[in-house]
């Protein structure tokens, strides 16, 4: 097949897929898959942004994820005026005091030339900034977590519109980037795919166990919507009318009165989580638009060119008096940024934050997958990535538990093997996952959508 | 009691940080030489070796069933020392057949080193599938036979001290096993023909190919070599806590440390490496409370639980460590020597 007609071909293919789910299962469920789809494509764009164009290995995904996941519930959620009464204070020490010592190491270490001095002062800053900051910090966050510990035992957030957080959560997870990237983007790549692994696994480990910032394993949920609610939804005048007028000849249909009225009853509380998820699915589509378009520009202006060169050829670009580090670090912020940004909008989506939940097979291996498989280099691919590789994470489990079952056929319904097969069912979809990848490296190697050539 | 104050100190410390570091240590050595071995002959970071210590524990764990089944067990020592052979066989082919069907193909493309990176994760993938479809995702405990050595309460009351040192058969076996496991290693690498081609193979590969080593044969052994380590750690691990696959996953990050930290590509950088994670990762999560109790006079005596990180924080101690050494030494420990 020629390579242009790939890409309509690959989406008219999705859409399909996604309308075969919407008609056989529901439309509310294609529509939480089409969400969660349209947030994968956005990761997915981040890490092609820092792959396909920059050549660089982010095995921290999850890390930028849960970054930005954490910065929706500290924008959003209500601040805890107790808790900052009682206890903000030693926090805000304990803060200064690691800032303050962060930049005398960075001052010792750039300034002091003797070696013996150097170390000495090292060590000494570490000390005293370790007895200061367990001074003011371990009281205080014992404070903190005994108030109201069933319900809050964290200082909550800024009480912002949730919105906020998304664009924050780019500006949070590039800041880390950068510090990341200061240190080991100007080592070999292979480095840097385990730093971050490191990196996204101490975030994990932040966001876990300190109780006073995230809640920890308690969860954080009731988070506040950008959408309205469904109940807010059937109880207004508009929406009863807008339901009544689509489904008019429905209604019409029906003979007496009262299951008129019961049939409205169901559609209303139908549709009105339809439309929920629509608002979601329209504010996640914009957003993906806009980065898509951002990044389509990128790609094709003298610095995408210029990355792509880098990517191809770090001799000759370098030769060309192009500053290697100086552009791969810019390209892992702003890819880090993004991922931020999706990190923020799946929290949105779920309306609670879940430190627990994150995995690095989920969150870091899944959207290296749709990246490749997508077709690394190239945008569009990125995105049917995101869709088809979600897509088939969520429908693999239903497909392996019906294969399962076939091949357990025969079988008593008893059968010890019948038994482990079917309560196995559930890890097929890491070994489709798998062969889906090797499959895709294999035969297919520049991925659904290759990166276009430009031939000048 | 009042002299014995500093014997207790030591004890104390002996019990909770040495003894335990030492045998951690050893694990992490074995599996990061296995890493390093596949770096270092193959050229690409193995991100499905992790998954491998899975598989090879668990194919031990079906041995063990086995034996146990019908009656084997090696009496004081765990029925698993039994197992591992037959394991290690399974796991060396069935990373052979791998090897083959996946690894092989961009072998002889001369692929990019990032490329087979990414292969060895969907690999990852197929592993962590295969291991729990057949063994499953929880913990599971393969121990059997004699537990303690030297067993707390009866060192108390042996040398009259207020401490007491534990120390675990699967300690002692780890230690001693893992130390065999090393000084064939390096006398396989050192001494032996096929040894010193796969040296000569790893340090520049066209020179061995022209002084006619038989790459595949050096592909082979390499694998071979990588299973029966990972699968000997997997198993010495599994021993002293317990097996789960999702643990054992997350141990990558300490290998790749250990790896790095080490110095890349070489072996006994891989071995010091293991120790060095090994011993920060507990001595840096250790309260040290109770060891200045004893040892200081008692007006100054520490109020907090002196410990430096919280054990929540272990993946963040390999990772500093990391940080450290590639900014201050990038070529690692031992310097970047190929095998």
């Amino acid at each position: 097949m020629s390579e242009d007609l790939r890409a309509p071909v690959a989406f008219t293919v999705m859409a399909v897929l996604l309308a075969i789910v919407g008609f056989t299962q529901s439309w509310s469920v294609s529509l939480s898959v089409i969400n969660l789809c349209i947030i994968s494509s956005i990761m997915a764009i981040g890490v092609n942004l820092q792959w396909g164009y920059g050549g660089l290995f982010n095995a921290g995904v999850m890390g930028f994820t849960a970054l930005g996941g954490l910065t929706a519930v500290l924008v959003s959620h209500d601040p805890i005026y107790e808790a900052w009464d009682k206890a903000g204070i030693g926090i805000v020490i304990s803060t200064i005091i690691f800032v303050l010592s962060i930049t005398a190491l960075l001052f010792v270490f750039r300034n002091i030339e003797n070696k013996q001095i150097r170390n000495t002062l090292i060590i000494l800053i570490i000390v005293f900034s370790l007895i200061g900051i367990n001074n003011f910090y371990g009281p205080s966050i014992d404070i903190i977590e005994s108030i109201n510990p069933a319900k809050t035992g964290f200082l909550g957030g800024l009480g912002l519109p949730i919105i906020f957080s998304w664009l924050i959560a780019a500006v949070v997870a590039g800041l880390v980037a950068w510090v990341i990237g200061k240190i080991t983007l100007r080592l070999r790549s292979d480095y840097l795919a385990i730093a971050t692994l490191g990196i996204s696994e101490i975030v994990i480990a932040v966001v876990k166990h300190e109780d006073w910032l995230s809640r920890g394993v308690k969860n954080v949920s009731g988070l506040d919507r950008p959408v309205p609610y469904e109940i807010e939804l059937q109880q207004s005048e508009w929406f009863l009318n807008l339901v009544e007028r689509i489904n008019f000849s429905k209604l019409e249909a029906m003979q007496s009165l009262s299951s008129r009225q019961d049939l409205l009853n169901d559609l209303v509380i139908d549709s009105s989580g339809i439309f929920v998820k629509l608002c979601y699915a329209g504010l996640f589509f914009s957003v993906l638009l806009l980065i898509f378009y951002l990044s389509q520009l990128a790609l094709n202006s003298p610095w995408g060119r210029m990355l792509r060169a880098i990517r191809d050829n770090e001799e000759a670009a370098s030769a060309m008096g192009k500053n290697i580090f100086a552009q791969h670090l810019q390209i892992f912020i702003i890819g880090s940024a993004i991922i931020g940004i999706a990190g923020a909008m799946l929290t949105t989506l779920d309306g609670q934050f879940t430190p627990g939940s994150y995995r690095p097979l989920r969150f870091t291996f899944i959207i290296w997958l749709m990246v490749i498989i997508g077709g690394s280099g190239n945008n569009l691919g990125s995105i049917f990535g995101g869709f088809f590789i979600w897509f088939i994470w969520i429908e693999a489990e239903p497909l392996s538990i019906g294969f399962m079952n076939m091949l357990a056929g025969g079988l008593e319904y008893d059968n010890p093997l019948r038994m482990h097969l079917l309560g196995s069912a559930a890890h097929l979809r890491l070994f489709i996952m798998g062969l889906l990848l090797l499959l895709a490296l294999r035969f297919m190697p520049r991925g659904v959508i290759p990166e276009k050539i430009q031939k000048k | 009691m009042e002299n014995f104050e500093f014997i207790n100190a030591i004890v104390l410390l002996a019990n909770f940080v040495i003894v335990p570091a030492l045998s951690y240590g050893s694990q992490l050595a074995l599996a990061t030489l296995s890493l390093t071995i596949i770096y270092g002959v193959l050229r690409f970071s193995n991100f499905a070796q992790a998954d491998w210590m899975s598989f090879g524990t668990m194919a031990t764990i079906l041995f063990t069933w086995l034996f146990q089944s019908i009656g084997i067990t090696a009496g004081v020592l765990p029925t698993a020392l039994l197992a591992l052979p037959f394991a290690i066989i399974v796991t060396a082919l069935f990373c052979l057949l791998i090897d083959r069907s996946v690894y092989s193909f961009y072998r002889k493309q001369k692929s990019q080193p990032i490329v087979l990176m990414i292969v060895s994760v969907g690999v990852m993938f197929i592993l962590q599938a295969v291991v729990r479809f057949i063994i499953g995702p929880n913990d599971r405990k393969f121990f059997d036979g004699e537990k303690y050595i030297v067993h707390a309460l009866d060192f108390k009351n042996y040398f009259g001290l207020e401490e007491g040192l534990t120390i675990k058969s699967t300690q002692l076996i780890t230690v001693i096993v893992a130390l065999i496991a090393m000084i064939s290693l390096f006398y396989f690498l050192q001494k032996t023909k096929l040894g010193k081609s796969m040296r000569a193979y790893s340090n520049n590969e066209d020179l061995a190919l022209l002084s006619g080593i038989n790459p595949e044969k050096i592909v082979i052994v390499t694998w071979v070599i990588s299973s029966i380590l990972i699968t000997t750690a997997g198993v010495l691990y599994g021993l002293d806590k317990s097996f789960k696959p999702f643990t054992y996953f997350n141990l990558l990050l300490p290998m790749f440390a250990a790896a790095i930290v080490g110095g890349i590509g070489s072996p006994i950088g891989a071995v010091i490496g293991g120790y060095v994670i090994a011993f920060s990762e507990i001595t840096l999560t250790y309260a040290y409370k109770k060891f200045f109790v004893y040892l200081l006079p008692e007006n100054l005596e520490p109020s907090g639980l002196m410990q430096v990180l919280s054990t929540d924080y272990k993946f963040a101690i390999s990772f500093i460590i990391l940080v450290i050494v590639l900014i201050v030494r990038p070529t690692g420990i031992v310097r970047g020597k190929i095998i």
